[in-house]
């Protein structure tokens, strides 16, 4: 229900519209969109929405059948049976190949996003609403040892389906200052988009480009980064955006995880990830960019249930689509005052 | 509900661009363009050339080896023809000649799939066209 519906709905009457969906990570670009419309004197405030019910509706995102449209490049790949999984899951395969990245490594992303979610209620409530079994911290022999999914990727290594939604406010300065809750800036932004090339590299995302442009207009590097809200379909998502997104070079994320390196409470190593529990542990209503945001804000603001002490700056990073086809990749830096 | 055989989901021949390659399959012919003008190779088959602005593509015939460049053993799916295939090997396929392409390594166990095996050309045989699978060598 977004867009015109939503506008309908709350008689809002918009002078801007924007029903970009690029899936995952549309929320990211809304921000970005909304940014600019701003600055350019278009709009005052924004309302980013999202709402799903993709698990009450049972929907089979993640190993349904593909069968696509009429794009040219689907009646190309719908005969082959791939999978969404299948899909990232090849991107860890190659990953693993070129630079010897091991499943452990990946299950250190699974274990991390679990050590927070089990810090969050609202996580916790949504696994026993799943009927998640066992909830609990999990470790990186749990994940490696949980049944394969589409190798090399293990079950828990994929994300939840789970009904969900949020909602995002983005205000000119003016109106943000004389709000209640303290301003979290959008300092940069940055779009991109990858498909499949004849001779392509499968183990690099569109981050690549959108990245360097986010942090580019912030005027910050990666390294500055507190939190890091990386989109978790899959363990392998999380380990080629880190690379991608600069916190470390291509091919060196499997070594730069190990430990529990992603963890909030190793503030002096690099940024927390995905503190809420993120969509491997917390909710994953099928385009999960909106809450990347939100997890994001919480933490500037300091109201995270796994906060990050004096959290200055995150990144929050969407992708949508595939990562081992075609994706789209939104960047966001926030900051606080 | 019955149990009649659910069939593999196929191509679609209303679909402008990648119709050549699909009747080229019917001939058991690999199809794929290169560029006239700046010779780049067009996978999957379209108007114009991603190298140079160029819609003079010119149509070949590969010679159907190639290696795997990723692939994944697919163990869950909830497709009515895919899982009952289960598990099945889906892998990017690099053509000697240039194309990259989508398929399913068939003729082998699944867990023998390593990247970089050398793999040919085996069709699927259906009514009016063949589907490109590959096989290793």
């Amino acid at each position: 229900m977004q867009g015109f519906n939503i506008a309908e709905y709350f008689g809002i009457k918009p002078n801007v519209l924007d029903m970009t969906n690029v899936g995952g990570s549309s929320f990211e670009i809304h921000a970005a969109h909304a940014k600019r419309d701003i600055a350019a004197g278009k709009a005052k405030v924004a309302l980013l929405t999202y709402g799903s019910t993709a698990h009450s509706n049972a929907r089979a995102i993640g190993a349904g059948g593909r069968d696509g449209g009429m794009h040219p490049a689907d009646n190309m790949d719908r005969f082959s049976g791939m999978t969404l999984i299948a899909n990232y899951a090849m991107v860890a395969q190659r990953h693993m190949h070129e630079f010897g990245t091991t499943s452990e490594q990946l299950a250190e992303i699974s274990v991390a996003t679990r050590f927070h979610a089990m810090r969050n209620p609202e996580a916790v409530k949504a696994m026993e609403d799943l009927d998640f079994i066992n909830i609990r911290e999990t470790t990186i022999e749990d994940v490696v040892d949980s049944r394969m999914i589409a190798d090399p990727l293990h079950l828990l290594e994929c994300c939840m389906i789970s009904d969900g939604g949020g909602a995002v406010v983005i205000a000119s300065p003016e109106v943000a200052r004389d709000c209640k809750k303290p301003p979290v800036w959008i300092l940069g932004s940055g779009e991109a988009t990858k498909y499949p090339e004849n001779g392509g590299d499968i183990c690099t995302s569109a981050a690549v480009q959108s990245a360097p442009t986010a942090f580019k207009e912030a005027g910050i590097s990666p390294s500055e980064i507190d939190i890091a809200m990386i989109y978790d379909s899959f363990s392998i998502t999380v380990l080629t955006l880190l690379e991608d997104l600069g916190f470390c070079k291509k091919g060196e994320g499997g070594a730069w995880v190990e430990g529990g390196r992603l963890r909030f409470d190793r503030p002096n190593d690099g940024p927390a990830l995905n503190t809420d529990g993120g969509g491997l542990s917390s909710n994953h209503p099928g385009m999960r960019g909106i809450f990347l945001l939100i997890e994001a804000a919480r933490q500037l603001r300091g109201e995270s249930t796994s906060q990050v002490e004096n959290a200055k700056l995150a990144v929050a990073h969407g992708n949508g689509g595939m990562l081992g086809s075609r994706h789209v990749a939104g960047t966001i830096i926030l900051g606080r005052d | 509900m019955s149990d009649k055989p659910v069939a593999r989901p196929l191509p679609k021949f209303d679909e402008a661009d990648t119709a050549e390659f699909w009747a080229g399959t019917k001939e058991k012919e690999f199809r794929y363009q290169q560029c006239d003008n700046c010779q780049k190779i067009i996978f999957y088959p379209r108007r114009t050339c991603t190298g140079c602005t160029n819609s003079q593509l010119i149509w070949k015939v590969s010679n159907g080896l190639g290696k795997i460049y990723t692939f994944s053993i697919v163990r869950l799916s909830y497709h009515p023809f895919f899982k009952q295939q289960l598990p099945y090997v889906v892998a990017w396929i690099d053509i000697d000649e240039g194309p990259r392409i989508l398929s399913n390594v068939v003729g082998c166990d699944a867990e023998d799939v390593k990247i970089g095996t050398e793999v040919k050309l085996e069709w699927e045989i259906h009514e009016n066209l063949n589907i490109p699978l590959f096989e290793p060598i």
